[in-house]
């Protein structure tokens, strides 16, 4: 299918969110759609896929110009769109997910016609070595996976052009490796995608094409050959983009933060993390790399107080930590939460209000009872100044900001006040490079101001780039310390996907301890700080 | 130890367009009033057709002689309506006629329909109160009926039983008897809320019903009874514990001025107070809420506490400020009124003591409408029900007048609970 958007503006009140954007996919072609956030991709897809209607421009499909009124029309006409976010029924099987919708039914009284469906799908899914059982139950099967039954159910409605909405998001590097191998298979097949992604790297391992949009609009086009990470970073941004973390070697002080043995339970009475040890020294970043799902979250909300642990100790400064936030928060401890909107902000609050969220009760924002309103103003407006927050009022809601500023409000709020031990979770989940770029320069002054600084991701470049020590976390376990020079994405990818799990002989040989003593410098930390 | 310097200004970079006025400006109160105002404006478009059909004259000339039927029919809405505002309001003769005169008392009493207006209102400004705050934390408080009852009865006693006090230390003793005893029957569901989870829609129905049996027990004790009596009823409340009137020769008592000072206090314990910081921040992302340290129950308990005292206070204004003494099922609903007018007021407290102002008027001028024009009372009734279902369906609003909703993204959010 050959896919022809031509002049397409989309406007909402005070907000020109697509200008006259022109975007041509031909037939068989990864046609990669980078930009910001706010830069428009969603929207234009989403006009794309019939969920907007554009105020001027043609969509044309081969050659032809088409209108669509709602996604259904879009699916007709045979775009499929994978969210980021999977629309899939947890207990339904592969097969009755995919058919969802579409069911084929059999004789006047429609009885489903599930083996005509579920060879439909075995068909497909050896044809792309999709490798995916029809039988199985979606909740049991991991992420990769469920994202595969996605494409499977765009390519079960005849779809031959794909959006893929960051769809390496929430991948192991193998399972992205994996995801670019069906790519490439969907092409040879014909098939069309749009690649929408954050990540420079893999727009340059798998298009053929590249589009960049800033500000609505399209600001440069470019075939992987000719580009290069920094180019493309800076057409994004229109700056120059420091891609790599400029840090100094740590200097580890004493510890602050000893989890010593320590078991949590999952919201399903589950063990997410069994018997752990980990230690975050003053002046250090410890990066915890795994994939999502690993009892990272468990981790880190037991740190912060949010979950009761069922066994061990949790020490921050030398004290025994009970599980009340507010507590851990006086005791300097500073969390930049994994799901920024379900709990690191109240959507509907003003911006004001949210840099306030955790302080309001303390002076000058309040003297017991009575907020005072200029103190918090005055401070919510020195803070969207200094922590760059591009919004045009303070009393603007927070819904209403970029994922980018809505983080970077989180981040003034829990970087603007002393603290000893920061905990970050997912910090740059879901942000454009030069958000990235900003909030890691953040973390690491942070780290050189003296924090213990404790991150959590599942992007290895992320992981890589900050950390001072890398902890790789698999079933509830922390399988492996690694130092960044001895830490490659491939051998991270291992311990992540559990093919190089020790055992229990090997992981008590582990390096589990900090690699050098406070005075000296460690040996294996070096000033460049890893690629990226 | 970043090396090169951090590129502190951006030229070029975008800095996001200045949209539209700042929120919470005039354009922005213009549109929080244009749903509801529409609302009401349908509800008494489809009250008039009510009018119409409901009498059977008028449908009998529809029949005989439609030309002749359409100007029956508006003359019979003019007048329906215009009794009932006249009824509401005061006729805008009377006040000509009374002020040219210059009698005081005739003055006095062309302002009686205002009064009866607002007097009707009081009840409804406490409840809906009560109803808006449980919102605002993310309650759906139905229990301001039974809340409403408890406080009554506190009230009454400490309005009967006490003796001898000076006005001003037995009125305001009274009335806080009537808010504590409304705060003890919103505080058990904000209990066992946050102590077991029960739901508190479940909880305070439930405590509507026992209140109802509560009240019919009390009335039956020697110690409450009026002596003499075989019926519930309590005896009548001391004079220095009634709610003095505004103005001599109107009903209108001072139990208005407490209900507007009720919601200007609320309105700076949410939007002034670390408490009501809490309580809107649980209202709207109890995670979140959470995460920056703030105690789930405690908020629970205090919010049910404080919209039980509210409703108590209503049920306190109607004992000791009209009805003197307390009898079973005084109330002809106002908890439950409450919640209406919570949501057509958008739970903000200002709205609150409109819509409860806009019900007064309905039901004040409802009485003046049957008596003159023969159209059943139950009409006001019709009337408030379109409203609050068109003020619950702002998309049924919207798509009949064409506005544009808010917000146009595709991943619309819903809102947790009942939140207008």
């Amino acid at each position: 299918m050959k896919l022809e958007l031509s002049g397409i503006t989309k406007r909402f009140p005070g907000v020109i969110a697509n200008e006259k954007v022109d975007l041509t996919v031909e037939p068989g072609q990864i046609h990669a759609l980078l930009g910001e956030n706010g830069a428009g991709k969603t929207t234009l897809m989403n006009v794309l896929y019939g969920l907007y209607k554009q105020d001027e421009g043609e969509i044309r499909i081969d050659g032809a110009p088409v209108v669509f009124r709602d996604p259904g029309d879009a699916i007709k006409a045979g775009i499929g769109m994978v969210h980021q976010h999977f629309m899939l029924v947890p207990v339904f099987t592969v097969t009755e997910n995919v058919m969802l919708g579409v069911e084929s039914t059999q004789g006047p009284l429609k009885i489903l016609d599930v083996g005509a469906a579920r060879d439909r799908i075995v068909e497909i899914s050896e044809r792309h070595n999709l490798h995916v059982d029809p039988d199985a139950l979606v909740e049991d099967l991991p992420v990769g996976v469920r994202q595969r039954i996605e494409i499977i159910k765009t390519l079960y409605r005849h779809s031959n052009l794909l959006i893929l909405d960051e769809p390496s998001a929430v991948l192991t590097p193998q399972e992205t490796e994996e995801l670019f191998g069906i790519m490439r298979s969907l092409q040879a097949g014909g098939t069309s995608i749009i690649f929408i992604t954050h990540k420079l790297n893999e727009v340059l391992e798998i298009s053929d094409r590249i589009t960049v949009l800033r500000r609505g609009r399209v600001v440069g086009s470019a075939i992987p050959a000719e580009a290069t990470q920094e180019s493309l970073a800076q057409m994004m941004v229109g700056r120059f983009v420091e891609l790599e973390v400029e840090k100094g070697p740590a200097k580890p002080a004493g510890p602050v933060l000893e989890v010593a043995g320590v078991s949590v339970l999952d919201d399903r009475g589950h063990l997410a993390v069994r018997d752990l040890d980990l230690v975050v020294h003053a002046g250090e970043i410890v990066a915890v790399a795994g994939v999502q799902g690993n009892g990272q979250t468990e981790l880190v909300e037991a740190i912060t107080g949010l979950r009761s642990k069922v066994a061990g100790s949790i020490k921050i400064g030398g004290t025994e930590i009970r599980a009340d936030p507010r507590r851990i928060f006086e005791a300097g401890v500073a969390h930049v939460p994994e799901d920024r909107l379900e709990e690191g902000l109240v959507p509907a609050f003003t911006i004001a209000e949210n840099l306030c969220l955790n302080t309001y009760y303390l002076p000058p924002f309040a003297d017991g009872v009575r907020l005072h309103r200029d103190a918090i103003l005055a401070t919510a407006t020195e803070l969207v100044q200094q922590f760059d927050v591009r919004t045009p009022s303070v009393f603007n809601e927070v819904a209403n900001l970029s994922g980018g500023n809505q983080q970077k409000v989180i981040v003034a709020r829990e970087f603007s006040r002393p603290i000893k031990l920061l905990v970050a979770a997912q910090p740059t989940r879901g942000l454009d490079v030069g958000s990235i770029e900003y909030i890691h320069r953040r973390i690491v002054e942070k780290r050189d101001e003296g924090a213990a600084v404790l991150i959590v991701s599942t992007e290895l470049d992320e992981v890589l780039a900050l950390g001072d020590r890398i902890a790789v976390m698999y079933r509830g376990r922390i399988v492996a310390i690694l130092d960044p020079s001895e830490a490659t994405p491939e051998r991270l990818g291992l311990y992540m996907g559990g093919a190089a799990v020790a055992t229990e002989d090997e992981r008590s040989v582990l390096p589990n301890e900090p690699p050098a003593p406070a005075d000296q410098p460690p040996a294996g930390a070096h000033p460049g700080g890893p690629t990226a | 130890m970043t090396g090169a310097p951090a590129p502190t200004s951006q030229p070029g970079t975008e800095q996001t367009k200045p949209t539209k006025g700042e929120p919470g400006r005039p354009g922005e109160f213009v549109r929080r009033l244009l749903v509801p105002g529409l609302a009401v404006f349908t509800a008494l478009v489809i009250g008039a057709i009510v009018i119409v059909l409901s009498d059977q004259v008028l449908l009998g000339l529809w029949g005989s002689d439609p030309p002749g039927a359409v100007g029956a029919s508006i003359k019979a809405v003019a007048d329906g309506y215009g009794a009932l505002f006249a009824g509401a309001l005061g006729n805008p003769d009377t006040y000509v006629k009374a002020f040219s005169s210059g009698d005081i008392d005739r003055i006095t009493r062309a302002f009686n329909p205002v009064s009866e207006s607002l007097l009707a209102a009081t009840p409804l400004i406490f409840t809906g109160l009560a109803v808006a705050l449980g919102f605002r934390s993310g309650l759906f408080n139905i229990g301001a009926e039974g809340q409403l009852y408890v406080g009554a009865i506190l009230a009454t006693f400490v309005g009967f039983s006490v003796h001898g006090l000076p006005l001003f230390i037995h009125l305001p003793l009274a009335v806080t008897a009537g808010f504590l005893g409304g705060a003890l029957w919103g505080f058990i569901p904000g209990l066992l809320k946050a102590r077991t989870g029960a739901h508190e829609v479940i909880v305070t129905i439930m405590l509507n019903y026992v209140s109802y049996q509560l009240i019919i027990w009390v009335l039956r004790q020697s110690w409450y009874q009026r002596p003499g009596r075989s019926d519930p009823v309590s005896p009548i409340v001391d004079g220095s514990a009634v709610i003095p009137a505004i103005i001599d020769g109107l009903r209108l008592n001072w139990g208005f001025p407490l209900a507007l000072a009720a919601a200007a206090f609320v309105s700076w314990l949410l939007f002034r107070s670390t408490l009501g910081f809490e309580f809107r921040a649980v209202g709207l992302n109890p995670s979140a809420a959470r995460y920056a340290g703030m105690s789930i129950s405690k908020t629970l308990v205090l919010t049910m506490a404080v919209c039980g005292g509210l409703a108590g206070l209503a049920g306190t204004t109607e004992i000791l400020g009209v009805n003197k003494a307390l009898t079973p099922g005084f109330s002809p609903g106002y908890g439950f009124d409450g919640i209406a007018i919570a949501l057509l007021g958008g739970s903000s407290p200002l709205g609150v003591v409109l819509s409860a102002i806009l019900f007064g008027v309905l039901r004040a001028g409802a009485t003046p409408m049957q008596a003159a024009t023969g159209i059943p009372i139950d009409l006001v009734v019709v009337i408030q029900a379109l409203v609050i279902m068109f003020v619950a369906a702002p998309a049924l609003i919207r798509e009949l007048y064409r506005i544009k909703s808010k917000r146009t993204t595709g991943t619309e959010i819903m809102p947790q609970g009942w939140r207008t």
